[in-house]
């Protein structure tokens, strides 16, 4: 059940929770025992909302920046990435196998924030070895979801 | 100058969803439930099949009863799923839709005079097609408190001397029963003892949401007899690919592909290239597909219960088929007025059979959005009815 709940809200967390227990077979009493206890256990962190901010203004730019570092004897890449992640602007940072070892995201932010934060912040970094900046020209698909997808049914009306 | 028409296509009804299909698409702000295929686009893998296969120039003929490939992906997945071995040389053939296997299973066997079952609600063309073919369609009309299902007793009772095929729509379009293992055992027995081939329509197989379907030719004694047939419309979402197969005994499957080469030639190449690939790698689709039309069947069935509106709970393919009889009028008129005072679109359940009378089909191949705003225009309409 926890994984077909997962499954179901992970594409649309605002759905009534009534809604919800008629569409998965079960009562609403079982879903918000497991919504809650799966909130306290960290499984779910978070409700968050899918927004196109290119509709709303056009200053905003994201930005992938991949980050070459030296590791750290007994802690490896989690302290180097610790620092990085503590700052309020970054949105995500994953360990990446490959030519580089972190990527850092920043969303939502202005060209001039990009900038400082990468040539002030990022770089002056101890352990940071060279970082390479990104800057997200457009978004086609995020979170599985295909912005200004053409939703239109070409079904014919009625078919046997 | 002569009748320039033969008697026997003229006497032939056309659709009873014509009409309605006029009626309905002149008008605005319609929200049709009357579609019987899926809402869901074909997986992108397989259309990049298709597409790949166009880019490397396969777009020639294939042999009449299809890519070998394809015929050796369709005994495996029958072997899968259903646990019957068929031979990929001679047990199956590749068809336009499981419409025109159909079609050729009953020209391959009937004789004039031959009777075929069909039970009834049920798909609207086996009866033309067994007409087509020479045969007498004897129609068995199921009942709701069967929950549409084939009895044993119903069989028998229709069985003559003359009785050739059985058709088996299970799943089933309209009603979306499905039957059990246990419940076909009961008409394999008796098809077994009378000496009846089957028709067995499995289309919907993918469908089900109360255990896997058990598909009637993997009984005892009931694979040489038996005519499967199946295809990728409803379970892969690739209705406009039009591509089926019939998978059955060698000597019936050696005089379909007799018809079939001298109409059809073959199935389409690009949608059989594209099948491959479904069959290889689109498990995972479809048991996406599957639990959303499960939560939209729940999602409906609540809504039936709220607004009192009787409904054997169906287990297959996406239809509904609530009964509207308190309302003292025919499928038809039920349906043209909820059109007309709503503007909401269904099926009368008698364009599938008079026993369909009294009810109406509902599909659920909308997404759940849609399904709202439907279920909220049939609860007024339904109350409006209610207190006149």
């Amino acid at each position: 059940m926890r994984e077909r709940i997962l499954n179901y809200i992970e594409k649309n967390s605002r759905v009534d929770l009534k809604e919800l227990a008629v569409l998965l077979g079960t009562t609403e009493a079982e879903i918000t025992q497991e919504l809650s206890d799966m909130e306290s256990e960290g499984i779910i962190c978070g409700y968050h909302t899918l927004i196109d901010w290119d509709k709303v203004t056009t200053d905003r730019v994201n930005a992938l920046i991949e980050v070459r570092v030296t590791p750290q004897r007994g802690h490896g890449f989690d302290d180097i990435a610790q620092r990085i992640y503590k700052y309020p602007e970054v949105n995500a940072t994953y360990l990446i196998s490959g030519g580089y070892d972190l990527l850092v995201s920043l969303e939502g932010k202005t060209l001039k924030e990009v900038s400082s934060f990468v040539s002030q912040k990022l770089s002056t970094l101890e352990n940071v070895i060279s970082t390479t900046t990104h800057f997200v020209l457009k978004k086609y698909k995020d979170h599985g979801t295909i912005l200004n997808a053409d939703t239109t049914d070409e079904r014919m009306i009625m078919t046997p | 100058m002569r009748n320039p028409l033969s008697e026997k296509i003229v006497n032939i009804k056309p659709s009873g969803i014509r009409k309605f299909f006029d009626i309905a698409s002149e008008m605005k702000d319609v929200i049709s439930l009357g579609v019987g295929e899926p809402d869901f686009d074909t997986p992108w893998h397989i259309r990049d099949e298709g597409i790949y296969s166009l880019e490397k120039g396969r777009t020639f003929y294939t042999s009449n009863s299809g890519l070998m490939e394809l015929r050796e992906e369709i005994c495996k997945y029958i072997k899968r799923r259903c646990d019957i071995t068929y031979d990929p040389k001679s047990d199956v053939i590749i068809t336009v839709g499981g419409s025109e296997a159909i079609d050729i299973a009953m020209r391959a066997m009937l004789d004039p005079g031959d009777e075929v079952l069909i039970p009834q609600p049920s798909y609207v063309s086996y009866e033309p097609c067994a007409v087509l073919a020479g045969g007498k369609p004897v129609i068995i009309e199921l009942k709701n408190e069967n929950e549409f299902k084939l009895t044993g007793d119903e069989l028998l009772e229709a069985i003559t001397d003359k009785t050739k095929i059985l058709v088996m729509p299970f799943p089933n379009n309209p009603t979306g029963a499905m039957m059990t293992r246990d419940e076909l055992k009961d008409i394999a027995r008796i098809c077994v003892e009378k000496d009846i081939f089957v028709l067995s329509d499995e289309i919907y197989s993918e469908l089900t949401y109360s255990g896997d379907h058990c598909s009637i030719a993997s009984l005892p004694g009931m694979q040489e007899r038996t005519i499967l047939i199946n295809g990728f419309s409803k379970g892969f979402a690739m209705t406009g690919w039009r591509l089926g197969y019939a998978c059955g005994p060698a000597q019936i499957i050696a005089q379909m592909t007799k018809i079939h080469q001298f109409c059809i030639m073959c199935a389409p190449t690009t949608s059989q290239y594209a099948a491959v690939e479904a069959l290889r790698n689109g498990d995972k689709d479809v048991a996406l597909m599957r639990e959303s039309y499960d939560q939209r069947r729940r999602f409906l069935m609540n809504e039936f219960r709220e607004m009192g509106l009787p409904c054997f709970e169906p287990y297959g393919a996406f239809y509904v088929f609530p009964c509207i009889k308190e309302f003292g009028m025919t499928s038809e008129e039920f349906a043209f007025a909820l059109l007309d005072a709503k503007r909401l679109a269904v099926v009368p359940g008698s364009a599938f059979g008079d026993s369909g009378e009294g009810f109406i089909r509902i599909s659920y191949a909308y997404s759940i959005e849609k399904l709202k705003v439907a279920m909220g225009r049939l609860r007024e309409y339904v109350e409006e009815l209610r207190s006149r």
